[in-house]
């Protein structure tokens, strides 16, 4: 019973690192031409497919599936083309009238399946269903995806041209449109793929969060779908393998979670364009600023009293700073610019620049 | 009267007509802002707060609920919204990040409390409006769907929005900028508009699930968004499509036993069809007769610089008459005797006998074009 489990939790396992590199290395090209919610009419709009290959297969076939979602994918990408060229319908009102339409069309076809007998082999695809994934499905599923990662190996140059510049791609005599299409077809397929696992619903976050998140790490296109690959089949697996110990627990809602942990990760902790070092920049820049600001003010009244040595009234500094220069000063005397000076009848601080202080205060530092 | 109120296919019938009326008035100025897939967005984040709000409360339906599982909706889209501002990612990618993770975790929590919230995955996805009647409440001594109460409150406060806030709304749909100088707070209105669209999602997710919910929300108002560019009448289209949507699928539906709300949302696409086909501006219908009129024109054009420029020459006997047309200009014979009454009928050609020849307007149309055509030749090659 044991072997089994580890059995199925291998198969599992495997399936979902293979789907989530997939989906988060096309996920980069979709997010970064401004299309992610594409891969979100694409993905709901199998759904008539995965019924549609379910009726016609008579029965669980992971092919007429496949195929049939794959039809009804292209069929939704190209009819939000038509509206928007042929009918000017405007982009988003295009997108939801596909998505909905498809999706009303499939849950017809998924009423009627229903009265079929083994009609909880399409239920799995609403919300995907780890287990429902058999051993015998790995090997067209890893065929499909090395074919689809070949694609884009052979036109990584052209896809990363189209991708960043279309105007200077046609410019330069490209196919930007067949490229357009071909990476739209393959978006299709790693989506379908992908849909006994996270579920039609569900399916437009394996592809966007990976992306998203590498996003945030890097700057190049190539370290970036890396990234979104490890990104995708880490979340992809975490996900797989805690709704398999779970009791009914549908993956794709916990693989989404997985993946939608490691954006907020990385929003926060990036390097760079993270939310902490982002507010650490901000402190530093701060800091920098009012140094400079004290500096100055010391350098001025110094100046101004022809006294290079000249101590002036911490009070004084505060209101050139519009705030309490306390810390600043402190920071200062660490660094052995300014020194404090306290002597005298008047028992409140002054401050006044060292040697090396008047350097700094000249730029000379 | 009130026997055939509850009758179960009138109780299917006006909870599905309610939930067409609310998706066509809210729907007609999301689509007109924009945010059409907002509306994505608000109905698959509802789910995480109907199962919060039942968390909280206890109850899966009242104003409580509702209310809760709404604020889900709206924080969802402003979520996304404030998300897209710290410009670490795109705005769409920001939204298609935000609520699949509501909707994941609304999911798992259904998952994992099935047993005490007797609410199914499937049905927040599907809903099944055929089972409306299976709740009920008594409300002036009628018997009605308790699901087509709430609509019935969700619809009035909707109604009442559109028809108070009527000028600030088409205004800050069409030109948000103006609508601000005025003080007419266009982000507070779409607020409004998202917070109520988020409400009628709750409503009506149990009749026709989260999905379909979209379907009346978007399809209705292109529909009349093509057919016509006035606002009221592309609301009155809008509401009729939605309407005539909800009795055609019920009717299919019942015809071939399928899905009852499905059946309604694909009956929407029926009306945008006609719309594509028959759109005065952008239809099927409309682009081939601007193509066949433009062809036309550019054939008595070929027709008077073809006369024009055989006018003085001694081949002219030979060259402008019908033969000559049919055979140097490749037109059938219908089509060369359409051009020569067009071009008689305008009083740009006459006909002496077999012969063909300009009119003082005739010939100074041919002039024109040509003159415009030698133009367009003198221009340097890279220019043209």
């Amino acid at each position: 019973m044991s072997f089994d489990i580890s059995h199925t939790l291998v198969t599992v396992a495997m399936a979902a690192a293979l789907i989530g590199a997939l989906a988060g290395v096309l996920g980069s090209f979709l997010v970064l031409r401004g299309q992610s919610l594409l891969g979100d009419v694409i993905s709901h709009a199998a759904l008539p497919g995965v019924v549609g290959g379910f009726l016609i297969a008579g029965g669980r076939s992971f092919a007429a599936i496949l195929l049939g979602a794959l039809a009804a994918g292209a069929l939704a990408g190209l009819s939000v083309q038509g509206l928007r060229r042929v009918a000017g319908v405007k982009p988003d009102a295009a997108l939801g009238v596909v998505l909905s339409l498809f999706f009303a069309a499939g849950v017809v076809l998924y009423s009627l399946a229903q009265a079929r007998p083994g009609a909880a082999g399409v239920e799995v695809f609403l919300y995907g269903q780890a287990a429902s994934v058999l051993r015998t499905d790995l090997p067209l599923m890893a065929g499909v995806a090395l074919a689809v990662l070949a694609v884009i190996a052979a036109l990584w140059k052209e896809f990363q041209f189209v991708s960043f510049d279309p105007q200077g791609a046609r410019a330069a005599g490209l196919p930007v449109d067949a490229l357009e299409t071909a990476l739209s077809v393959l978006v299709a397929i790693a989506i379908v793929l992908g849909l006994a696992l996270a579920g039609v619903v569900l399916m437009v976050a394996m592809l966007i969060a990976p992306a998203v998140a590498a996003r945030q790490w890097v700057d190049r296109l190539a370290p970036m779908v890396i990234l979104a690959a490890l990104f995708g089949a880490g979340s992809g697996v975490v996900g797989a393998a805690l709704s398999a110990m779970g009791d009914g627990v549908a993956t794709g809602p916990v693989m989404v979670l997985a993946a939608t942990v490691v954006v907020a990760l990385s929003l926060v902790l990036a390097p760079g364009r993270g939310a902490l070092a982002q507010a650490l920049a901000r402190v530093t820049a701060r800091r920098r600023l009012q140094r400079r600001q004290v500096l100055d003010a010391l350098r001025g009244l110094s100046v101004e009293h022809g006294n290079p040595g000249h101590r002036s009234e911490e009070a004084m500094i505060d209101t050139y700073l519009g705030a309490s220069a306390r810390p600043v000063l402190e920071r200062l005397e660490g660094e052995g610019l300014i020194r404090r000076d306290v002597h005298g009848p008047d028992r409140r601080p002054h401050w006044a620049l060292t040697a090396r202080g008047q350097q700094a205060a000249e730029g000379r530092e | 009267m009130s026997a055939l109120l509850q009758s179960v296919p009138a109780m299917i019938l006006m909870t599905g007509a309610l939930v067409a009326l609310s998706g066509a008035l809210l729907g007609t100025f999301l689509v007109l802002r924009g945010q059409s897939m907002a509306s994505d967005a608000i109905s698959h984040a509802i789910v995480l707060g109907i199962v919060l709000a039942w968390f909280v409360t206890g109850a899966r339906s009242g104003p409580l609920a509702v209310g809760g599982a709404a604020l889900a909706g709206l924080a969802s889209v402003l979520g996304a919204q404030a998300l897209a501002r710290t410009r670490l990612m795109a705005q769409d990618a920001a939204l298609g990040l935000v609520f699949p993770a509501m909707f994941a975790l609304g999911v798992l929590l259904i998952n994992l409390n099935a047993r005490n919230l007797h609410l199914d995955i499937d049905t927040v996805l599907l809903g099944e409006i055929g089972f409306v009647w299976l709740e009920t409440k008594t409300l002036l001594g009628l018997e009605l769907p308790a699901a087509a109460v709430t609509l019935g409150v969700v619809a009035m406060l909707n109604a009442g929005f559109i028809t108070l806030f009527w000028k600030e709304l088409k205004l800050a749909s069409f030109d948000p900028g103006l609508a601000s100088a005025f003080g007419f707070r266009p982000g507070l209105i779409g607020a409004v508009l998202l917070a109520l669209t988020s409400a009628t999602a709750v409503a009506a997710f149990d009749a026709v699930g989260v999905v379909l919910f979209m379907a009346f929300l978007i399809v209705p108002p292109v529909t009349g968004l093509l057919l016509s560019r006035r606002l009221w009448a592309m609301l009155a289209i809008a509401v009729g499509s939605g309407l005539f949507s909800v009795g055609a699928g019920y009717a299919l539906a019942i015809r071939w036993d399928v899905s009852i709300g499905g059946m309604m949302a694909v009956a929407t696409g029926a009306g945008l069809v006609v719309a594509l086909v028959a759109a005065p501006r952008s239809g099927l219908v409309a682009a081939l007769i601007r193509r066949r009129l433009l062809r036309d024109e550019e054939r008595l054009n070929t027709l008077l610089i073809h006369l024009a420029s055989h006018s003085d020459t001694p081949d002219r006997a030979e060259e402008c008459t019908e033969a000559a047309f049919v055979e140097h200009l490749h037109w059938t014979r219908d089509d060369a005797r359409a051009v020569i009454l067009s071009g008689l009928d305008r009083g740009l050609i006459r006909r002496d006998g077999a012969l063909f020849s300009l009119t003082e307007a005739g010939a100074a149309r041919a002039g024109m074009l040509m003159r415009a055509h030698d133009r367009r030749r003198a221009l340097p090659p890279d220019t043209r």
